[in-house]
C-alpha cells in the first residue's frame, strides 16, 4: 500500500501519520507538499493530516482547501479512491466540499485536549470496514474548532454517512460526553460513496500500546485491507 | 473601490463567542445587550471597472473563500 500524506504549512500530525504507516504497519508512505499539482504515481490512498494549516487564518482549513494539491485530491476522490481526513484534515475536506457540513468553534470555547470514546457506525468505509459496528474506540482529541454542524445531520445519519459518534465507555450517546457540541455527537462523517471519510479524533496518536491506546490502528488496518482487496 | 465584508454565523447556528460576550457585557452593567453575534470583518481594495463589476467579484470571493456558506452569512458594502 502506498499512502500520500499531504503537508501544508502548519501541518503537525504528518510525521505521526507517517510513523504509524511506515514503522507500525510497515507500509509505504510519503509526504506530498501542498504546492504539488499531482499525487505520486501509484498512490493508493491519501491522508489529510491534523495540525493548523495556514495558522487557521480566516477559518480552520479554509486556505488549505484551495491549495494546488487539493484539485488532485478531488480527482482522486472522484475515482472512488480512499481519502482520510484527521482533525484539521476533516476541516480541510469540509471546506473543500469533499465532505458535507462544517466545523465551528467548540461550544466550551476551549481547546479540548483529552481522550474521548467514539462509537463506530454508519456504512462501511475503507477506514472502518474492519471495525465491527458499535465498537467503541478510545482516541485523543485536540481541537478548538470541532463542533460539527450540518444542515440535516439526521438525514446524514439515515444515509449511513455518520461514521463516528462521541459516546461513553459503554457506547451510550449522551450530551455529557459530547466534547464540543457537535450535532448528534458526530465525530466523523463520510461522503455518499463512503470513500472520503474524516474524523476529529486522532487515530494516529493511539496506534501503539506503548502510547497507552492502540485502537486507532484499526483505522489504518482497515485501509490496508481495503487497498489489498481492491488491487 | 473599497469593499467592506461582514461575515457572521447563520441565525440558526449557535455562536458561543457571542454568548460569552453577551454574558460579559451583562456583568459589566450592560444587560440591554442581547443576541450578540461575533463575526469577521474584512476590508479590501477591489480593482473593478464599475460598481456592478465589483459587486459580482466580491460576491464570488465571499462564496468561494471569505465565508463558509454552510454555516455563515455574509454581506458587504462598496465605496469609491
Amino acid at each position: 500500500m502506498r499512502v500520500g500524506i499531504l503537508r501544508f504549512p502548519g501541518s503537525n500530525c504528518d510525521d505521526d501519520t507517517l510513523h504509524v504507516l511506515t514503522r507500525v504497519l510497515k507500509e509505504e508512505a510519503a509526504f506530498v507538499w501542498h504546492k504539488e499539482s499531482a499525487l505520486p504515481k501509484g498512490t493508493d490512498a491519501v491522508v489529510v493530516p491534523g495540525g493548523f494549516s495556514y495558522g487557521d487564518y480566516l477559518r480552520s482549513g479554509a486556505i488549505a482547501a484551495h491549495s494546488p494539491i487539493m484539485d488532485a485530491v478531488r480527482t482522486f476522490a472522484a475515482q472512488g479512491k480512499p481519502v482520510l481526513g484527521i482533525c484539521n484534515g476533516f476541516q480541510i475536506l469540509c471546506e473543500s466540499g469533499l465532505l458535507p457540513g462544517a466545523l465551528a468553534r467548540n461550544v466550551s470555547l476551549k481547546f479540548e485536549c483529552r481522550h474521548v470514546n467514539v462509537r463506530v457506525e454508519g456504512k462501511p468505509t475503507p477506514f472502518t470496514a474492519a471495525i465491527p459496528t458499535g465498537q467503541v474506540l478510545r482516541l485523543p482529541i485536540a481541537h478548538g474548532d470541532g463542533r460539527y454542524v450540518c444542515e440535516d445531520a439526521e438525514a446524514l445519519g439515515r444515509r449511513g454517512q455518520v461514521v463516528f459518534r462521541y459516546c461513553d465507555a459503554g457506547g451510550g450517546i449522551t450530551d455529557g460526553v459530547n466534547p464540543n457540541g457537535s450535532q448528534m455527537n458526530i465525530a466523523g462523517v463520510c461522503n455518499e460513496a463512503g470513500n472520503v471519510m474524516a474524523l476529529m479524533p486522532h487515530p494516529e496518536r493511539a496506534s501503539e500500546a506503548v502510547l497507552g491506546e492502540d485502537g486507532g490502528l484499526q483505522v489504518f488496518e482497515s485501509l490496508r485491507m481495503h487497498v489489498r482487496r481492491s488491487s | 473601490m473599497t469593499a467592506k465584508v461582514f461575515v457572521t454565523l447563520k441565525k440558526g447556528v449557535l455562536d458561543p463567542q457571542g454568548k460569552a460576550v453577551e454574558r460579559s457585557l451583562a456583568k459589566l452593567g450592560f444587560p440591554e445587550a442581547g443576541d450578540v453575534r461575533v463575526g469577521r470583518f474584512i476590508e479590501m481594495a477591489v480593482n473593478a471597472s464599475s460598481k456592478e463589476d465589483a459587486r459580482k467579484k466580491v460576491d464570488a470571493m465571499c462564496k468561494k473563500l471569505l465565508a463558509n456558506t454552510v454555516i455563515e452569512d455574509y454581506r458587504f458594502e462598496l465605496s469609491e
